[in-house]
């Protein structure tokens, strides 16, 4: 869900673009994702989806469909996980790139309304563990697609660099133009 | 040491924001600084007392001047963070998208 921070790649980064005006729902080239700060302890990242609340609801609770996209940067899979989606469920995911850099995360589910909004804690194991991260995923019909918005827990310091040093970031120039528009 | 809640208030502010834009071209004084803004020497002392205190500016004494720049590793970290959390993310929904696109059809088979 929401933590596949560990690797960049050198792809083409799309920064402080808006969604493409709702209603039109064909392919991709609507759907640009945002991300914000939320005063200093939060993030917040909206994505459009052609597809109904209901299907993008179940691609974050299925596991099948899960280990499709879940994956963040190319050249990882996901061996496992475990997701059951209901209040107090158990979640686990684990992550390889082939190349012993495996790491894992784990949490629980506090509410589920399908197929409109999720509430879950995760934290990551690097394999020291990070501080728990509260996530609330949204998903509201937009048009005859979806409107995603996750908002979560931004992590301190110690933790960002946690997750920045096992093995992630290549090539990543710093700019305070981009900084602009991610703040 | 830079902290998080720290450093985020002070780039809350439209003001020092631009003057860390300002910063990023390089070492400016406080009468430079202060040039784009309608505000007195105090107020842009004020800014830049929070941005140091972020640890987002090193300012150092020549003579009587308090020459600024920017600490590069101040910033860095977070835009790094926020960079490599949003190339993730744009990777795992691009591939929804295509997951999305194989579930349709099925479903629409499943509810006949």
């Amino acid at each position: 869900m929401s933590s596949m921070t560990q690797k960049t790649d050198t792809a083409a980064r799309v920064v402080g673009k808006r969604p493409a005006s709702p209603g039109k729902t064909k392919g991709r080239t609507m759907s640009k994702m945002t991300l914000k700060t939320e005063g200093d302890r939060h993030v917040v990242v909206t994505r459009r989806f052609a597809a109904s609340p209901e299907a993008v609801y179940r691609a974050h609770t299925e596991p099948k469909l899960l280990q499709k996209w879940c994956l963040g940067p190319d050249g990882w899979t996901m061996p496992n996980c475990l997701c059951e989606a209901r209040p107090g469920g158990k979640i686990r995911y684990d992550w390889a790139d082939g190349k012993g850099g495996d790491f894992y995360l784990t949490g629980e589910f506090v509410e589920l309304e399908p197929y409109s909004r999720i509430v879950h804690i995760e934290r990551m194991h690097l394999p020291d563990v990070t501080p728990d991260n509260d996530v609330e995923t949204k998903f509201e019909p937009d048009g005859t697609g979806t409107l995603m918005t996750m908002r979560m827990t931004l992590p301190d310091k110690a933790t960002r660099t946690a997750m920045l040093a096992t093995g992630m970031e290549h090539g990543m120039k710093a700019s305070y133009v981009r900084l602009e528009t991610v703040i | 040491m830079l902290n998080l809640d720290t450093t985020f208030s002070a780039l809350a502010d439209p003001t020092r924001r631009a003057m860390l834009a300002r910063l990023a071209l390089g070492e400016a004084t406080v009468l430079e600084l202060a040039r784009p803004f309608a505000m007195t020497q105090p107020a842009i002392s004020r800014h830049l007392k929070v941005l140091e205190g972020a640890g987002l500016i090193i300012r150092r004494i020549d003579g009587t001047r308090r020459p600024c720049r920017l600490a590069p590793d101040g910033i860095k970290e977070i835009d790094r963070w926020l960079g490599t959390l949003r190339d993730a993310l744009e990777k795992n929904y691009d591939r929804l998208d295509d997951v999305l696109a194989t579930l349709k059809p099925k479903q629409r088979k499943d509810r006949r």
